[in-house]
């Protein structure tokens, strides 16, 4: 029999039907990537977590324009015609909510029944393209004395952060397209500022307004919100990068192994530092450790794949995955990171994530 | 504050800002872009700083504030800033301690936690109400703040907020932020 003709715009097969875990549909809601799905390192656009604050708007390119003001010697617009005619950078990094993973940190509220997608499915790599930051701060004339701008967006919350000069002349980008395509209107069409590496909530979306100072600004997000409680009776404020870590999309919940053998075990590794230079495998709940294999490309601020194969005996394991950066950073155990942060500080859960593997098969959360 | 940069802050921000722009040095000035009118930055520019800068004309009581709370606030975050169906905005810790690390029961609320009450006329006038960012006049926004400072022991009865006294007033928690101290390397922070 012959098959479909040719269309328009391609669709999965009738036979796949991934979906986002939406959290609580409502306008400061999230939906979560289903990393256990997934295979390599770049995340379908229509499966990008959402994370918003006052829901998705509907903008018209052709309406919508950059201003740029505050410390600089021209104030400018900047349509998104004149954005695509600048040279344009393309890179492949991750994003993630520094919110990801809170479930599997706090002492209440774990589950054996948790999938990666619902623990930590608040983090996806696409490819971003869009204009350097520096190349539109130094057509306004940045002024020198200039430390910080406030990044504002198009949403009804109107949601800004106060962002380090520092990282506008280093990588930060305008974006405008993801995976080759125009960004989703839920990764914020049409133009959203790109921080790689660091926080997801600082890479405004729906950007409509930079404003450069000599101060931060306060806003709600950075005080209220986007701080971490620590022990001692203080919060870090200003918690941007997002720290190495590493977990499995297999074998984990609800996968279930249909008897001993070779297995592949397979997993994501992260972070906002710069390179994963090593991911260990532990079947053993952590007394021993063996290096897995990483899936080229090996680039820096982007999920990188690891894969290592394991004959499972049939007997009861725990496994875990185990990230370093170039920093030397070791990806830490929830002990440590509690001792660290306390039990109940707010963002930023990058430890160690266990998962025990039954005689029958079943897989669970172990953490 | 936060966020002022010491000497070696502004030193290697000025050798980042060098290194990014010689990075750029080949590429010629494009001159794309139109000059912003000051119609559109004044429409824009909204944003209240910590020392007030941006702060309107206009003032408020904490008595207009509840009468307008009533109106337009209370269905999402209750009677007493207690919280419904959005969060809390009202509520201390015993000595204003500021524990939020180690225990799951005190409240994250504007007087326990937010450092600075700039930010509450900021976000009011900017995101609220929910059905109608964006809409209320300074006065009401003055008046709202001062109520919400009211619901947590910070103004009293009869006080009045404006673009003078609103800077002035120090949030319990404003000292107990830190910069981010970790940078990579082995040790947990």
């Amino acid at each position: 029999m012959q098959g479909r003709f040719p269309s328009e715009v391609g669709t999965r097969s009738a036979f796949e039907t991934p979906e986002r875990l939406v959290s609580r549909p409502d306008y400061s809601s999230s939906s979560r990537t289903p990393l256990h799905y997934l295979q390599g390192i770049v995340t379908p656009a229509d499966l990008h977590f959402e994370r918003h604050h006052a829901g998705v708007p509907n903008i018209d390119p052709e309406r919508w324009e950059l201003l740029i003001h505050g410390f600089v010697e021209r104030p400018m617009t900047f349509r998104l015609a004149d954005l695509k005619r600048f040279p344009a950078e393309s890179r492949l990094r991750f994003l993630e909510c520094s919110g990801n993973g809170g479930t599997a940190y706090q002492n209440r509220g774990r589950r054996g029944d948790m999938s990666p997608q619902d623990m930590d499915g608040l983090t996806s790599t696409s490819e971003w393209t869009g204009v350097p930051l520096k190349l539109l701060f130094r057509e306004v004339g940045a002024r020198p004395e200039a430390t910080w701008f406030l990044a504002e967006g198009m949403d009804a919350a109107v949601m800004t952060r106060s962002i380090p000069m520092e990282k506008a002349w280093d990588d930060a980008i305008i974006a405008y397209a993801q995976n080759g395509e125009p960004l989703r209107p839920e990764q914020g069409y049409p133009a959203r500022l790109f921080l790689p590496g660091w926080e997801g909530n600082s890479s405004v979306k729906w950007i409509r307004r930079l404003e450069l100072s000599d101060r931060p600004f306060m806003t709600r997000e950075e005080t209220s919100k986007y701080t971490d409680p620590l022990p001692g009776g203080k919060a870090r404020m200003f918690s941007f990068g997002m720290d190495a870590k590493s977990l499995l999309t297999f074998p984990t919940w609800p996968a279930r192994l249909d008897g001993p053998g070779w297995w592949e075990i397979r997993g994501i590794a992260w972070t906002g530092r710069g390179r994963i230079t090593r991911v260990e495998i532990s079947t053993d709940g952590g007394r021993s450790w063996e290096d897995a294999e990483l899936q080229e490309p090996v680039l820096p601020k982007c999920h990188v794949r690891f894969r290592k194969l394991w004959n499972w005996d049939g007997r009861r394991a725990t496994l875990m995955s185990r990230a370093t950066d170039e920093t030397g950073y070791v990806q830490p155990t929830r002990e440590e990171l509690h001792a660290a942060r306390g039990s109940y500080t707010r963002y930023h859960f990058n430890q160690i994530r266990p998962w025990r593997v039954e005689p029958d098969g079943q897989v669970f959360f172990a953490g | 504050m936060p966020g002022l940069l010491n000497e070696a802050e502004l030193a290697a921000l000025a050798e980042a800002r060098d290194r990014g722009l010689r990075s750029i040095e080949g590429l010629p000035p494009f001159g794309f872009g139109a000059p912003a009118d000051a119609d559109r930055i004044a429409q824009w520019d909204i944003d209240i700083g910590p020392d007030g800068e941006g702060l309107p004309a206009g003032r408020g009581s904490v008595e207009r504030g509840e009468a307008l709370y009533r109106n337009q606030c209370v269905q999402c975050h209750g009677s007493r800033g207690e919280g419904a169906d959005y969060e809390a905005l009202a509520g201390r810790t015993p000595g204003d301690r500021f524990e939020f690390a180690d225990h799951r029961s005190h409240p994250i609320t504007v007087g326990s936690y937010w450092p600075y009450a700039t930010t509450l006329y900021d976000y009011i006038h900017r995101a609220m109400p929910q059905a109608a960012p964006g809409t209320l006049p300074p006065d009401d926004v003055y008046a709202l703040t001062a109520f919400v400072l009211h619901l947590n022991g910070i103004l009293e009865p009869g006080d009045q907020l404006d673009r003078e006294s609103l800077p002035r007033i120090v949030m319990p928690a404003r000292d107990r932020f830190v910069r981010d101290d970790r940078r990579g390397g082995p040790e947990v922070r």
